[in-house]
């Protein structure tokens, strides 16, 4: 889109950025083209469905797909309409500078710094002991969602304050309601913003481990309710790989799955970010 | 500066649920801190009146089943391997961010930006492990032991630069056309419209990147426990093994009793009061950058 | 220009999406308070694999049960059973002496050996020579007839049961350890030994037979000239193992009782040899 000169400088900068492109490659090809050298043929539809047996050395990984599912179902369920809402009010209702605004975005900030072995106790704590949900995937949903909370509303809150103030104040000239002006000018421009947050959160969420062994648990059963205990593929993978003899194998399978899993959702969240920055192009 | 939009809308009846919805979300997320702060304290309370806090920088080591609880070298230790990663993936990704939006062929930007999604995506314990079994290895042949405060920041490298380059790239790219229409039209050449005109005008976003990855990097547990060697020592070189305050909980809260247990928990207050000065810098940063900047 | 339909972002969809997850969940209320038969097994993280694979067995043979394992570590399993939020608690090591109001029922054991990269050519070493590396007296591996480079001393985390028994065995304190890296599960030691040829580790005995066998480049070393294997912890002679042990907090009754006598029967001991435990001898 710019045009580049052949000064030196310029060259320079070029192979710089570049450089540094390929730094950033390097390590991902290495890290993936492992996971596919040991997890390739150990993969088939088979490995996705089955049960796990043997403390996951045999078998599969079906009711641990379930579980993950269920879990970030519930996690994205809770915290994108209190992520979305939050940084709405954020941007629109609070200017920069006024104090509730900073403190709900410092308290947020502190939030993300947070560890997740803490969530991990603190959802044990509240969620399965407080709130008597014991041992569950709704437990574990729910704490994942208080850990994505922070980075989703930065994220989303950013891209809202991004939007150039000419439409907001054309909205506000056209007579539109603060509710009108954000439902129709603003959630649509700030689309690949949010999904950006989502995938940030989604990822974050679906490559959670610490947080939780001690909410949503350890039991590879098929989960028949949302109260019943599930457990994650991270998880799965932790244990295979540090806690199971012999269980290698199976837990770079496993990490080949989930990483297949996260670029399809990548695929999909892109796809539909296409599709609205399209669609909502104004016209020249 | 932004808009304090306020009173430039209409003040409906909808408009007034609308608010308040979003009021109460944004309390139920801020309140959510309350909640998790106020249960670390309650658990690291037997610590806080029968250890006390001065112990935990004045006794000599950590040994939780001797009774002694010194915390700052496992304090050094996570500043050194979260303020090592942040210098080397601030640049990166920054640079990365950049390489995607102006210098890549469309095609080529396109596949980097998913790969740079999926890396933001995988499980920090499959950082861990390639980092245990390749990384680690390759450093102790080069300089034993290899488990090390450079293994540390290395995998932690890894794992926040994607935070960094998403969040760098999604503000960089909401930068307005006109401004590097009109840059370009000055005669200006790419990297003097890159560095005078879009970083500048982005910059915020891109604070807020490093400042997420800032916190991944505090807070990150298993991948660095994996590598990083967790010894309780004051490293002296980039060879020597550390240990972070979430590796310390990570290690030894599965098998912590009493005050063990509570010390553990300081470990995690330790951690968030860091966080906290951090944001405060932040908030400074942000608040003169804000005013100062080109907006 | 496009119309403002396509703008549109309609509320009705997410709302309609959270009534459906609020029923869901009073739906999935209303189901867990159907089961019965349940029990609750949380605690040590080396004995839930071997639990979670006797519990499926023993809900196959017993319908109607359900045995929930979960994980953490050993004294988690403890708390949580006086707490009351465990029906058994699982300890990798015998219960200490101020928790002598609680029971413990023995179900295999576990032995402790000490691990060397294959590289290494040492063939043994004593007891005094393990405790002067280990406190840093050692710090080359000329100086016990090995190659000139100096040794990666590997210990576990503190509060570990393994070092618990280790440091009991050797007659060590924390202090007196000069580790270069510290580690929290078995196969974490594993591997870092297995990654540096220079490197003394211990790990649970079964753990360490399996990855030798699958060509991983690690040894077990020998303690007192007794060989390090499953068969010289079951047979006794090896001197350093952990019993794993179920906790309730009184004497087991019921589906508890049955449960925990099903653990120890010859029923389960292909599963335990499956996990690389050594089964108890009746």
């Amino acid at each position: 889109m710019l045009a580049s000169s052949k000064t030196i400088g310029e060259k320079s900068t070029t192979l710089l950025v570049w450089t540094a492109a390929t730094f950033i490659a390097i390590p991902f090809c290495w890290l993936v083209g492992d996971l596919l050298w040991h997890g390739w043929h150990h993969l088939s539809l088979n490995f996705v469905l089955a049960v796990p047996q043997n403390a996951g050395r045999e078998g599969g990984i079906g009711p641990i797909l379930v579980s993950t599912g269920l879990i970030v179902g519930v996690c994205m369920a809770v915290a994108l309409p209190i992520g979305v809402g939050a940084a709405l009010f954020l941007s629109e209702y609070t200017p920069h500078d006024q104090v509730s605004g900073r403190l709900v975005r410092g308290s947020l900030d502190v939030l993300a710094g947070v560890p997740s072995i803490i969530f991990g106790l603190f959802g044990n704590a509240f969620f399965c002991q407080t709130l008597e949900l014991g041992f569950s995937i709704l437990s574990g949903g729910l704490t994942l969602a208080c850990m994505v909370l922070p980075i989703l509303i930065r994220t989303v809150e950013e891209s809202f304050r991004a939007i150039a103030r000419d439409q907001r104040l054309s909205a506000a000239a056209l007579g539109l309601s603060k509710k009108c002006s954000i439902q129709y000018i603003l959630l649509p421009a700030a689309i690949p913003g949010i999904l950006v947050g989502s995938i940030l959160g989604l990822g974050r969420a679906m490559a959670e481990t610490a947080a939780l062994i001690f909410t949503s648990g350890y039991v590879d059963r098929m989960p028949t309710s949302l109260l019943d205990s599930g457990r994650a593929l991270s998880i799965h993978i932790y244990d295979l790989a540090m806690n199971v003899a012999g269980g290698n194998p199976n837990a770079y399978a496993t990490a080949l799955v989930l990483v297949g899993l996260l670029m399809m959702i990548n695929l999909i969240a892109s796809r539909i970010a296409e599709q609205w920055t399209t669609k909502n192009q104004l016209p020249t | 500066m932004t808009l304090s939009s306020n009173n430039i809308s209409s003040h409906s009846k909808t408009d007034l649920y609308f608010s308040w919805s979003l009021r109460g979300c944004s309390i139920l997320a801020g309140s959510l801190l309350l909640l998790v702060i106020s249960f670390i304290l309650h658990e690291a309370w037997p610590a806080l009146t029968q250890i006390g806090l001065t112990r935990f920088f004045t006794d000599n080591g950590w040994f939780p089943t001797e009774a002694s609880y010194e915390l700052t070298p496992i304090f050094w230790g996570t500043i050194l391997s979260a303020g090592g990663s942040i210098i080397l993936a601030t640049p990166l990704g920054m640079l990365s961010a950049i390489f995607c939006h102006f210098y890549a062929p469309p095609l080529l930007a396109r596949w980097y930006r998913r790969m740079i999604e999926l890396l933001a995506g995988i499980p920090s314990v499959v950082y861990g492990f390639w980092g245990l079994v390749v990384l680690v290895p390759l450093i102790s042949s080069w300089h034993p032991p290899g488990p090390s405060l450079l293994a540390g920041v290395l995998t932690l490298t890894l794992m926040i630069t994607p935070t960094i380059m998403l969040i760098t790239h999604s503000s960089i790219s909401q930068v307005p056309t006109t401004y590097i229409h009109s840059a370009v039209a000055l005669g200006l050449n790419r990297w003097a419209v890159i560095w005078r005109i879009v970083l500048p005008a982005s910059r915020i976003g891109i604070l807020t990147g490093i400042f997420l990855g800032l916190a991944r990097a505090l807070g990150e547990t298993l991948a660095i426990l994996m590598v990083s060697g967790n010894v309780v020592q004051y490293p002296s070189h980039v060879f020597d093994p550390i240990r972070t305050l979430t590796a310390n909980i990570a290690l030894e809260m599965a098998f912590a009793l009493d005050h063990h247990r509570a010390a553990l928990f300081m470990s995690g207050l330790f951690l968030m009061s860091l966080v906290l000065c951090f944001v405060i810098v932040a908030e400074a940063l942000r608040r003169k950058t804000t005013y100062a900047g080109v907006k | 220009m496009p119309t403002p339909k396509n703008y549109r972002i309609n509320f009705t969809p997410s709302l309609l999406m959270s009534l459906v997850f609020i029923i869901t969940i009073f739906f999935s209320l209303s189901l867990a308070q159907a089961q019965e038969g349940k029990l609750v097994i949380t605690g040590s993280s080396t004995m839930a694999p071997l639990l979670l694979e006797i519990g499926k067995r023993f809900e196959a043979v017993h319908p109607d049960t359900r045995i929930d394992v979960q994980t953490g570590g050993s004294s988690r399993g403890i708390v949580d059973t006086v707490k009351g939020l465990a029906d058994i608690g699982m300890a990798s090591r015998a219960l200490k002496t101020q928790e002598d109001h609680l029971f413990g029922s023995m179900v295999a054991r576990d032995g402790i050996g000490i691990i060397l990269h294959t590289a290494n050519p040492i063939p043994e070493l004593s007891n005094s020579q393990i405790q002067a590396i280990y406190t840093g007296k050692i710090t080359n591996w000329q100086q016990v007839g090995g190659p000139d480079a100096s040794i990666t001393v590997v210990n576990k985390a503190q509060g570990r049961s393994t070092l618990d028994i280790f440091l009991e065995y050797f007659q060590l304190t924390n202090r007196d350890i000069r580790a270069h890296v510290v580690i929290g599960d078995n196969e974490q030691g594993i591997k870092t030994v297995a990654g540096n040829p220079y490197a003394i580790g211990y790990v649970s005995i079964g753990t360490a037979q399996y990855n030798v066998s699958h060509g991983l480049p690690i040894r077990l070393l020998p303690l007192q000239q007794i060989p390090a294997s499953i068969d010289t912890v079951r047979t006794g002679l090896f001197p350093l193992s952990r019993p794993l042990t179920l906790v309730t907090n009184s004497q087991p009754t019921g589906l508890t009782k049955t449960f925990i006598e099903f653990a120890q029967s010859p029923q389960v001991h292909d599963l335990i040899l499956q996990q690389y435990f050594v089964p108890l001898q009746n």
